[in-house]
């Protein structure tokens, strides 16, 4: 049964201001309705003003999509009755949008590329958000904070084939619009996704205010299932809207009085109609994750998985361009790999890392003053700081504090004997001929000499610590 | 000269809702001049009631774009005048506040829904006034009061703070007892404000000229037709004689679109109104919503309460018309209609410089006079036009029948308030000499 997928997000633009009114956006970390003003709030009299920058984020969006800005797109009033939404209508873009026809390539689930076409873009204005008081029932408190917020609405057509293209797709998104810097994925709530999902031959389920990338994936999975197994027990797929429940991972009917709306949409008076096709031509597209990749493979060799991870995100891109200077295959490796294991670890963006600190490690591993192993303790001692709004130290200091420098073999003798001394088994097996013995032992005089020392060169000594018999 | 003004009015014909025993004012082209305000326009600190129960208690945060103007050039606000609720009448009967009655005749209404305001100007109790026009509720009153009303261009005067009851078709206006008040008082509130992206930068800053030698005068059929007063028509064309008089030449023009007019403004109107008015849900104005019901009935049980009749008529009207499956056969055709009269005007405006004609098909009614809402809809027939172009058009008094004053309209074009301003003033000036 092939499965048809589409989309509808909703990202929230990374404008200062709202989209019709001066309000400023960062509202995330202050009290509920401070940052609200006549026009956000819907008061009587009060009108819109079209953000100029939402809209040049818009024609941004849709010149970077290969999209069709239309000569004339025209904002329309989607009227309905909600406690969020102040002028019980939301102003928003309907039969007129600001481009249409473009697309995404994304990878299908055999690795090749495949086209998701892109519908349509349009801008709109967010609602207030209900608030929920533990034990208090009875009453919802409404923060209009949020209230006009803009939004830019992305359709796609019914292209994706299942729930892992439909993340993969969402992930190539969310890339595009990070490079585009028109939209700050950290931000709690500023993606939000509508998704149609039909099995071929039955109708089609739309799964609602989906508000993360995992989210999608989970809900289509379960509606995947939930169908096939309707239909297995011949039962049919109705048409009907469902609701995502994050935390139980499972979709729920949401029959009633929301599916019957009629949204009575029409031109909005208050604003003029918006005749932008001029401003498009004048739009540098900054470079894209696509031709990022390419060109970091070329300018500094290295390989294509490295240059993908690099160029998710466009921040990450941005720091490995700042250390690769110092060596860029060994920064590749250090940043897509330990670094990127280690933020995720700790939860943590790469924003909060110091690249000319990261670069100081890096000189010292290639100058071999550490070795890998002491190089992954800096690098975490350095991160725990970040995380704890420490300034870093400077490795090197790190590394003197700690006593992590490299080592040469003779130092560590003592270490070495030691250890043959009290492991006469593992001696034993060796002079049998038996490999892991060797890396036992190396493995020991590791533990003893907190990594200090090259592996490499420590198998050396050993080995000739017992065929000399210098114990 | 700043000070405060001692407000006291003797408001027998209730035209205010709200008045400022003591307003202050400062400095400026109009320091110290009484200025009522339609209760549609926001004042801060002063409530805002439009009329409606919806809005008891309301006091706007905020300064509409004309009161701040207002209050720059030294104006004493001095209170909130009596209007049909919403805008949605055009008698001021449908008021919460009860009704306004006519200085002229205080068995007769003040026409609407600006009656307040007409009233009060015509009583005496303030020299200037603001109203708003839709379909006519400035020039309705002006008529039936015998002063002057102006409905600017669309997009003269920002709209910024005026309680919105059909956004594509509105204006505030000056309303005085001269054209030289009027014209004052619009060049005062006429001032590009970019929170009105309708608004084009065209500031009015203009003295009136009585010479109007050379002047075509366009006199359409249509505003002389069936259902006009004869008698009104014979005093409005005396008016136009006075105009000839006065080196004006007349042509005579056709509307033809006219016949779609009142179809067209009542879908347009309505449509708008109901999208407007749906904000009043009991939530954030008026009296509370009872928080033990679902929010669905809550909001229902308080529009039906808290709105009155006319009101609920007009949010049903609009409901329907943008209704799925409706909106083709009625807003989109209205737009169509509103096209072709835009366009007749245009046409009729390229012969003549103005167009003439009666303001009202009678004179004021009765109190009461006029309960079946289509017959009154049916007065707005002379006025809804400008709104529908968006074009300016003036009221000024021009004789009487009955003892009631008969308002003459003269409309021009777009953005050429100057010139309907100039007309009326060589008309008010020669009779009154």
């Amino acid at each position: 049964m092939k499965t048809i997928v589409g989309l509808e997000i909703h990202v929230q633009l990374a404008t200062a201001t709202k989209l019709f009114c001066g309000c400023s956006t960062d509202y995330r970390d202050d009290g509920p309705n401070t940052h609200c003003c006549p026009v956000c709030l819907g008061l009587p009299g009060s009108l819109p003003r079209l953000n100029r920058k939402a809209v040049e984020y818009g024609l941004l969006v849709a010149k970077a999509l290969g999209m069709r800005v239309l000569e004339e797109s025209e904002f329309a009033r989607k009227n309905y009755f909600y406690p969020d939404l102040p002028k019980a209508y939301q102003i928003t873009q309907y039969d007129k949008p600001l481009a249409v026809e473009g697309i995404i390539e994304i990878e299908d689930d055999e690795g090749h590329e495949k086209i998701v076409r892109i519908t349509r873009v349009h801008l709109e204005e967010d609602p207030g958000r209900l608030v929920h008081v533990a034990g208090a029932s009875k009453y919802s408190l409404v923060d209009y904070n949020r209230s006009g917020i803009p939004l830019l609405e992305i359709v796609t057509e019914p292209d994706m084939r299942s729930p892992q293209e439909a993340r993969r797709f969402l992930n190539k998104l969310r890339t595009i619009l990070e490079y585009l810097r028109v939209f700050d994925g950290d931000r709690e709530g500023s993606l939000r996704v509508d998704a149609n999902i039909s099995l071929e031959g039955s109708e089609r389920v739309e799964v609602k205010n989906i508000s993360s990338y995992k989210g999608v994936e989970k809900a289509l999975t379960f509606e995947v299932t939930r169908q096939k197994n309707l239909r297995r027990r011949g039962q049919t797929v109705t048409r009907e809207t469902r609701h995502f429940m994050e935390g139980r991972g499972i979709t729920t009917s949401a029959r009633g009085k929301e599916e019957e709306h009629d949204y009575r949409y029409f031109p909005e008076p208050d604003l003029r109609p918006l005749r932008v096709t001029d401003w498009v031509a004048e739009i540098d597209l900054p470079e894209l994750p696509a031709a990022r990749k390419n060109r970091f493979m070329a300018q500094y060799g290295i390989s294509p998985n490295h240059a993908r991870t690099l160029t998710g995100d466009p921040k990450l891109a941005d720091f490995y361009e700042r250390v690769a200077p110092v060596d860029p295959a060994l920064a590749a490796t250090w940043v897509a790999d330990t670094l990127l294991g280690e933020l995720n670890y700790r939860d943590m963006s790469i924003a909060a890392v110091p690249a000319d600190r990261i670069a100081e490690l890096l000189g010292l591993l290639r100058a071999e003053t550490v070795t890998d192993r002491a190089g992954v303790q800096v690098l975490r001692e350095m991160l725990d700081a970040c995380a704890a709004g420490r300034p870093s130290e400077r490795p090197a200091a790190i590394v003197k504090r700690e006593n992590l420098g490299r080592t040469t073999g003779d130092d560590f003798s003592a270490i070495v004997r030691t250890v043959i001394a009290s492991n006469p088994q593992a001696v034993e097996d060796y002079h049998a001929g038996r490999k892991g013995a060797l890396n036992f032992l190396v493995g020991q005089v590791m533990k003893e000499t907190r990594g200090r020392a090259d592996p490499r060169e420590l198998g050396r000594i050993v080995s000739e610590c017992i065929e000399k018999g210098e114990v | 000269m700043a000070g405060t003004l001692d407000f006291s009015p003797d408001d027998r014909c209730n035209a205010f809702i709200t008045t400022c025993r003591e307003a202050r004012f400062s400095d400026g082209a109009l320091a110290g001049v009484a200025v009522a305000v339609k209760d549609n326009i926001s004042t801060a600190g002063i409530r805002t009631t439009c009329a409606s129960r919806i809005l008891e208690g309301y006091v706007p945060p905020y300064d509409a774009h004309v009161i701040e103007l207002l209050r720059k050039e030294g104006a004493a606000i001095v209170g909130k005048t009596n209007m049909d609720e919403f805008g949605m009448g055009s008698t001021t009967e449908t008021s919460a506040f009860g009704p306004t009655r006519n200085p002229a005749d205080p068995t007769r209404v003040p026409g609407g829904s600006s009656g307040g305001s007409a009233a009060a100007l015509a009583a005496g109790l303030v020299p200037m006034a603001l109203g708003t026009d839709t379909g006519g509720s400035i020039r309705c009153p002006a008529a039936f009061c015998g002063v002057v009303g102006l409905k600017p261009t669309y997009g003269r005067v920002s709209r910024y703070g005026l309680i919105a009851y059909a956004n594509s078709l509105e204006q505030i206006g000056p309303m005085a007892r001269t054209v030289e008040d009027v014209s004052r008082l619009m060049s005062v509130i006429a001032k590009y404000d970019p929170r009105d992206s309708t608004m084009l930068d065209r500031p009015y800053d203009h003295r009136p000229s009585a010479d109007i030698a050379g002047l075509r005068v366009g006199v359409p059929e249509e505003y002389f037709g069936e259902g006009v007063d004869p008698r009104v028509a014979e005093t409005v064309r005396d008016a136009i004689g006075v105009l000839e008089e006065l080196g004006a030449s007349t042509v005579p023009v056709s509307i033809p679109g006219m016949r779609y007019a009142l179809a067209a403004y009542y879908v347009i109107c309505t449509g708008e109104a109901s999208s407007n008015l749906a904000r009043f849900d009991g939530v954030r104005y008026g009296p509370a919503v009872d928080i033990r019901k679902s929010w669905h009935d809550a909001y229902q049980e308080i529009r039906q309460a808290n709105f009155g009749a006319e009101v609920r008529r007009r949010v049903m009207l609009g409901t329907f018309a943008l209704s799925a499956g409706y909106a083709g056969r009625y807003y989109a055709k209205a737009l169509g209609a509103r096209q072709k009269i835009r366009q007749d005007f245009e046409r009729a405006l390229r012969d003549a410089d103005v167009i003439a004609g009666p303001t009202m098909p009678t004179v004021a009614f009765r109190l009461g006079e006029k309960t079946d809402p289509l017959s009154l809809y049916l007065a707005d027939i002379l006025t809804a036009p400008a709104n529908l172009a968006g074009i300016p058009a003036i009221s000024v008094p021009c004789g009487r029948v009955d003892g009631l004053p008969v308002g003459f309209q003269l409309m021009g074009r777009q953005f050429e308030d100057e010139r309907v301003v100039d007309a009326a003033y060589a008309y008010e000036q020669e009779v009154r000499a």
